[in-house]
């Protein structure tokens, strides 16, 4: 079992298009850069000097990672993290 | 104060009265309920017409656009013939016309700083069926100024968001999404989205709207909602009060003009 990264579509230009990335256990930020090493470039859209972005929302299953340790969350097999963009539109 | 139905009201709620926790009392408190839609689109237009359906007292849609025709593929409120019309007149023929008991309050404006308060004050609860994030923002700060029950939704691609906001009760809009973040470039774009997609999530802020007033069910409360339409799947998130939020948290910032 690994951990599963949801990855949201206006992300995914970064990730080759690639919706679910699979990593290991770790921290928030370990994952992060597990990703960044898989798919340059999305590690400092996410993160900076080691802390997630302010205004970048993940989820671990259902919580918010502000609500844990933030990026210090350990994240176990099994787990789901999603990051969760703001969505603009109401197609007007 | 009670309100008396008419024979011809009662045969037209029959089935939604005959739901247990709805009846002659729900039924009334949907009667009285005043109602605030920002945004005559892809999810006001299925928002409005289930509302206006249901019987809501009054209906306010505040839009400033006029009907194209790149529009009619999924805001169902409009039609052919209305091409050049405001967006919020459509509506009213069409939401009058399905439920000629409903008053109904055309807003060909947009919504400002400078307008949200006077627009939403006599009303029960807003829901944003905006296209954007300055509105949402807007909306979300004067519905916490003003202790407004926020029922927000929105939609890109194949996916919808939405959430209940009561303030007071638990999270807001920015206890989620504090602010635009700088570095999403997909916020500015106009993406892609099929009608039927935007009717389910404009019929989930109805359903939430109508739970809200008549008191039935759990709400979206402290939960968003994200619905995934090409896996078919709903997942929800857990949304809380943040005590650093910068509309309700312990110490506001936000303040809008004229307010707070």
């Amino acid at each position: 079992m690994a951990v599963t990264v949801r990855i949201p579509t206006p992300l995914q230009k970064l990730t080759n298009g690639v919706e679910e990335v699979e990593s290991s256990s770790g921290s928030v930020m370990d994952i992060i850069n597990d990703l960044d090493a898989k798919f340059p470039g999305i590690g400092e859209r996410l993160a900076e000097n080691g802390k997630v972005r302010r205004f970048v929302n993940i989820y671990v299953n259902e919580e918010d990672i502000r609500f844990l340790q933030a990026e210090l969350t350990f994240i176990n097999d099994g787990d789901e993290i999603s990051i969760i963009p703001a969505i603009a539109g109401g197609s007007k | 104060m009670d309100k008396e139905f008419t024979s011809e009201q009662l045969q037209r709620y029959q089935r939604q009265m005959m739901l247990p926790g709805i009846g002659l009392a729900g039924q009334q408190k949907i009667a009285e309920s005043r109602v605030f839609i920002a945004g005559a689109g892809g999810l006001g237009s299925p928002a409005g017409y289930y509302l206006a359906a249901a019987g809501i007292g009054r209906i306010c849609m505040a839009d400033d656009d006029v009907v194209e025709l790149s529009n009619l593929q999924r805001q169902i409120a409009h039609n052919t013939e209305r091409i050049g019309m405001s967006k919020t007149k459509s509506a009213e023929i069409s939401f009058k016309s399905l439920n000629p008991n409903v008053e109904f309050l055309a807003i060909q404006q947009r919504i400002t700083k400078e307008n949200v308060a006077a627009l939403i004050e006599d009303h029960d609860i807003v829901l944003d069926c905006s296209d954007n994030l300055s509105t949402r923002y807007l909306l979300n700060d004067a519905c916490v100024l003003m202790s407004k029950p926020l029922v927000s939704g929105a939609v890109a691609g194949f996916t919808g968001h939405v959430t209940t906001i009561i303030p007071g009760q638990g999270h807001c809009f920015r206890c989620i999404f504090e602010d635009m973040d700088p570095y999403d470039k997909s916020l500015d774009s106009q993406p892609g989205i099929l009608g039927a997609f935007a009717g389910v999530i404009g019929s989930i802020q109805a359903m939430e709207t109508l739970k809200i007033i008549t008191g039935i069910g759990e709400t979206l409360q402290n939960t968003l909602l994200i619905y995934d339409g090409l896996k078919s799947e709903f997942r929800r998130v857990h949304a809380a009060r943040n005590r650093d939020c910068p509309a309700c948290g312990e110490n506001p910032t936000i303040k809008i003009s004229g307010r707070g």
